[in-house]
């Protein structure tokens, strides 16, 4: 392989270099430096008379006297099933001391779409056991759905309680975990690492550290290694994968960061343009293919700068992803876990894993009356703070009480309760029956009948 | 036919110089703007988008990953155009009328690259009967023959860009779309297929002013906010808000004879969907699975960019081409922002001089051209035909003073506001009745009062009225609660509430509600309007707001819309009312 040493310029992440052989775009670059060591780079822009290559890990010890290779391919990833178990640096090196991976197959990164007409329909109800989730914003198989937090509040214990208590009910299919950090803390590691191994999910996971202190830009390519796997898990080996992905605001900064390095007209708030199709090419790696075993269920984590739902990240991220999860501080401050604020929470899919057959025939028609009721006794807080709480009319209050009853008791739960749907259907079902039946607009008669409390006791006394 | 003469100076083998994502630069080639040209070894496709000196810039509609300089590049000498004719419906394209089935079996699940795939089907025989005679005289538009293609017949036309003449001959039987099946007597021959370059529109004879409303089964929209038939309408929202779902429910029950769905830039979930869902529907009209009259172009997020931003055009001729068979057409294209940003990425990597938020500065121009394509048209053979547009918005951030709503608003008729408030509170669809319009109220007007009532348009006047009141009375509850209220409007609160939560509200997934005809919306309103009626009424007999506001028939009213066949049932609640309202007239 022929080695360049024509760098004319480096800046930030990036390297140009000079009177080159011709060079494909996005081919994987190997810059030597004077110590022998090598740094791993991709072709973003390729021309006869320049080649501009982005960095995946810091400059530092590169020069004008470093040599160039292109390796005349895209980047590739070994993968294998002795993935499984191991602890892998943001850059794919294992890192837990063990041997390298035996690759059963090379695949490029980048990964290619889905067709859509190949896409099978996502309609396997996961029970997560927390109810906020189950209940009113369920999540089926080959879903991607996020969780949008803040700094400072348990996303990583909601993530993790999620891991640990996820089932498809009846199912006893294979699984993995693949869990990819980008720019996380040692501790915040620590944590998932810690409850990995307690629980015994370490073995059936495939971790990527890229922490805090590790190069900004190699984040770039962490997500992208991690989905690599997973497909590989997935649709080779049939398995069904979750990929929590933490923190995708620190691969928007390290993307952002690269922008401002190619001097690109910036997007919304410094973030380069094309990061809704950038993120599009990682979220959209999540489903089931028809015919296939396997399926990618994707849990990115995120937190929003400001707390700010309408930030670009949370935003770019709303629009591809199939809902989200919003954490709020407003519960967490009440002391209430976990703190999920329904309202802004949204699972696009859920109409295709709930019902008859699924979970139960009444589940939307509950979600949507508990979501109503809950909206308008919020609301009335706000009024209740103004002209206190007589001038309410007997309506409004029974409303406020159930707001206040639907965070104690259907939204706080334990760390480790694992409420089946049943249960949780059910919880709704109490606490809609404080409210008089004919203020259920949102629910048929026939399934008033059938599920209220009132009239369930009723049937069981006459039955 | 061809669609531009291939010009043997032009056709040209180049080499390229630069590849940077989805655009390169190619040189030593002649071109001309939006020439299709094959990129690169693999012969991707691609299109000219800018010419600069001896530099030839091209936008490239598949992956360039490993492309490299001095790699060939050839000139086809021909326009980015689809294939018009039997096979068109039911199908699934990409951005570029590549069938999404056919890609599969050429190179499985996930797409790859360098697979040309044509938008017909060639090998497929469609049994053509012909409409016209040999020695009759046809023009461009001229129906000439017809094939049951599905449930729907395609008309088989004289392309616009051929002149006509005599039929010398024409056949009857099984063909391919490549055969030919009529001659004219200046030597032109003609197939079942004719293609058309998707920048270009097709031409009509003239367009007319909407008068039909598209009847679409969803309250708030026939019942306030209509669009006509030719009508263009913007649907903007935050993320979560509805445009999605109001868009499938657009596709699914409105009274157009043939629906064009464009799944530009998002997800691909959403287009399986829609591929397992519309099968097993029935158009509420014939009977038949809604997919025979249905195209979908799915260009998903994750697609290549640049057949992105063909996409929309692609969709926009398919549905100009049915258009000019007679039939009312409606296009929903999911979503123009999506398509908006594609245009700006390539155009930032033009290093254009960007507009607004960097937008290329001929956003506007872009939009508005797009949306003129929609119309009610008098079309070349004579039909009366229609392509309604509704496409919906992404703002960032929801905010809707960004530039792709701001140029969007500008043009369009009809403004369905999605509000997160609503959304987030499950009132769907979350579209926001006091910023919402239609301008084409007025011309409609007739047609409601023909079709509908007579009394219809001033039971929707009354409506809004009593919402806009209650948005008034609201910012009052917000200072002194709703127990101060006069008794008069504490009745208006309860009106409006009744109207937002049995008229507004409708659920897509319910299996009843997820479609309302004219018939029940009228009913519906009517009851509603009823209650009010009866409740003032009461009120100046002295019955205190309590009673009033506690009479327990109205209650059941909100059922009515699960309620298939509602008619016994709402009759016994408005007789229940009166009985009701009378006691308590007595007893005051
Ligand atoms: N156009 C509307 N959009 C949303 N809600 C409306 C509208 N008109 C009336 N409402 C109803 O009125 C009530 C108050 O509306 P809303 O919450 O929008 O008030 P607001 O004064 O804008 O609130 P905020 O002070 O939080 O901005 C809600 O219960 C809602 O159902
Ligand atoms: N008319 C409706 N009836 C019931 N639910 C709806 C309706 N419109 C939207 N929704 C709900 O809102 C969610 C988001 O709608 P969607 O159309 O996907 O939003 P957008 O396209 O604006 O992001 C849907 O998944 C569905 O749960
Ligand atoms: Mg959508
Ligand atoms: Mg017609």
């Amino acid at each position: 392989m022929k080695e360049y040493r024509t760098i004319t310029q480096i800046a930030g992440p990036l390297v140009f270099v000079e009177k080159t052989e011709p060079v494909g775009y996005g081919e994987l670059v190997n810059i030597v430096l004077y110590d022998g060591s090598i740094k791993r780079g991709q072709v973003l822009d390729t021309s006869d008379e320049l080649v501009v290559v982005q960095v995946f890990e810091t400059t530092a010890g590169i020069g004008r006297d470093s040599g160039i290779r292109f390796t005349g391919e895209t980047i590739k990833m070994p993968v294998g099933r002795d993935m499984l178990g191991r602890i892998l640096s943001g850059g794919g090196k294992p890192i837990d001391g063990g041997p390298e991976i035996v690759p059963e197959k090379r695949l490029d990164i980048t990964g290619a779409a889905i067709n859509p007409y190949a896409r099978g329909s996502p309609n396997d109800f996961i029970q997560t056991g927390i109810s906020t989730i189950d209940g009113t914003n369920t999540l089926v198989r080959g879903q991607k759905l996020p969780i949008f937090s803040g700094a400072g509040l348990p996303h990583n214990q909601i993530a993790l309680q999620i891991a640990r208590q996820a089932k498809v009910p009846g199912s006893k299919e294979a699984f993995a975990v693949v869990f990819a950090a980008m720019g996380i803390t040692k501790e915040e590691a620590n944590y998932f690492m810690q409850d990995f191994e307690r629980t015994g999910a370490l073995e059936r996971a495939v971790v990527f550290l890229n922490l805090a202190d590790d190069p900004a830009v190699e984040r770039i390519i962490t997500p992208r290694l991690a989905l690599t796997t997973a497909e590989y898990l997935a649709f080779d080996l049939g398995m069904h994968v979750l990929v929590i992905l933490t923190d995708m605001t620190n691969y928007c900064e390290a993307l952002r960061q690269i922008g401002a390095a190619r001097e690109e007209v910036p997007g919304r708030r410094g973030y380069p343009g094309y990061m809704y199709t950038d993120l599009a090419g990682i979220y959209e790696r999540a489903g089931i293919v028809k015919g296939k075993k396997g399926s990618i269920t994707q849990f990115p984590i995120l937190t929003m700068p400001g707390d700010d739902i309408t930030h670009p990240i949370p935003d770019l991220t709303g629009y591809i992803t199939e809902g989200q999860i919003v954490v709020s501080r407003e519960l967490h401050r009440k002391g209430i876990y976990p703190p999920i604020n329904v309202l802004p929470s949204l699972s696009r899919l859920m109409n295709l894993g709930i019902g008859k057959g699924h979970t139960r025939e009444d589940h939307k028609k509950v979600s949507d009356q508990l979501y109503a009721a809950y909206a308008e006794g919020n609301d009335l807080r706000g009024l209740v703070a103004i002209v206190g709480k007589d001038a309410l009319s007997e309506r409004d209050r029974m409303f406020l009480e159930f707001a206040d009853l639907f965070e104690n008791r259907f939204v706080r739960q334990g760390y480790t309760e694992d409420r089946t749907i049943e249960e949780t259907l059910d919880l709704g079902w109490n606490l809609l029956s404080t409210l008089p039946v004919e203020q259920l607009v949102r629910i048929d008669r026939d399934l008033i009948n059938k599920y209220h409390p009132k009239f369930r006791q009723t049937a069981k006394a006459e039955g | 036919m061809e669609v531009k003469a291939q010009d043997t100076k032009t056709t040209k083998t180049g080499v390229l110089k630069r590849i940077a994502g989805p655009v390169v630069t190619a040189v030593g080639i002649e071109a001309h703007m939006y020439d299709v040209v094959k990129v690169g070894k693999e012969e991707l496709m691609g299109e000219v988008i800018k010419i600069q000196g001896e530099n030839i810039i091209i936008q490239v509609y598949e992956d360039t990953s490993g492309i490299r300089p001095g790699e060939p590049v050839i000139n086809t000498g021909l326009s980015l155009a689809v294939e018009l004719g039997p096979g068109l419906l039911t199908s699934i394209y990409d951005g570029i009328q590549r069938p999404l089935s056919v890609l599969v079996d050429k190179m499985g699940d996930f797409i790859q690259r360098g697979v040309s795939a044509p938008g017909l089907d060639h090998s497929k025989k469609w049994e053509f009967r012909p409409l016209v005679k040999e020695g009759q005289e046809v023009g461009p538009g001229t129906v000439i023959g017809e094939v049951q293609e599905t449930n729907i017949v395609h008309r088989i036309l004289v392309p616009p860009n051929v002149k006509g003449g005599t039929v010398k001959s024409i056949r009857s039987g099984s063909f391919t779309v490549d055969e030919v099946i009529c001659t004219l007597d200046d030597g032109t021959s003609l197939t079942m297929m004719q293609k058309w370059p998707v920048r270009v529109p097709r031409p009509v004879l003239e367009k007319m002013n909407p008068t039909v409303p598209l009847i679409t089964g969803q309250r708030i929209l026939d019942g306030l906010f209509p669009i006509a038939k030719g009508g263009t309408a913007a649907i903007p929202g935050p993320f979560g808000s509805g445009k999605t779902v109001t868009q499938q429910q657009l596709a699914k029950w409105s009274d157009a004879e043939i629906v064009v769905y464009i799944g530009c830039g998002e997800r691909g979930n959403e287009m399986t969907e829609v591929l397992t869902e519309f099968p097993e529907l029935e158009d509420p009209k014939t009977g038949k699975p809604l997919m025979e009259r249905t195209v979908l172009i799915a260009n998903t997020s994750n697609m290549p960019v640049a057949a992105r931003e063909a996409s929309v055009y692609t969709g926009i001729t398919i549905a100009e081409y049915f258009r000019d068979m007679g039939y009312d057409v409606s296009l929903m294209a999911d979503s123009t922002s999506r398509w908006a940003e594609a245009m700006r990425e390539i155009s930032s990597r033009l290093e254009e001089m960007p507009g607004e938020e960097g937008y290329p500065a001929y956003l506007a121009a872009r939009l508005s051209e797009f949306y003129e394509r929609a119309g009610r048209v008098r079309t070349l053979g004579g039909k009366m035909g229609s392509v309604s547009v509704i496409g919906a918005v992404s703002p960032p951030g929801g905010d809707f003073s960004e530039p792709v709503t701001q140029n969007t608003l500008r043009i369009v008729k009809v403004f369905w506001a999605l509000d997160a408030k609503l959304s987030q509170r499950r009132h769907f669809p979350a579209i926001n009745w006091l910023n919402s319009y239609s301008l084409y109220l007025d011309s409609l007007q007739e047609w409601y009062d023909r079709e509908v009532s007579p009394e219809w348009n001033s039971l929707r006047s009354w409506a809004m009225e009593i919402l806009q009141k209650e948005a008034e009375l609201q910012e009052i509850v917000q200072l002194v609660g709703s127990d101060a209220l006069p008794e008069a409007e504490q009745i208006t609160i309860e009106v409006a509430r009744m109207i937002r939560e049995i008229f507004l509200q409708q659920n897509a997934y319910d299996a009843v509600d997820t479609f309302c005809d004219m018939k029940k919306q009228y009913d519906m309103m009517k009851a509603i309007r009823q209650y009010s009626d009866l409740a003032y009424a009461a009120q100046n007999a002295g019955v205190t707001p309590q009673q009033i506001l506690s009479v327990r028939s109205k209650n059941e009213l909100p059922q009515i819309k699960f309620i298939k066949d509602y008619v016994p049932a709402l009759a016994k609640i408005q007789a229940d009312m009166e009985s009701e309202f009378n006691a308590l007239r007595s007893a005051a």
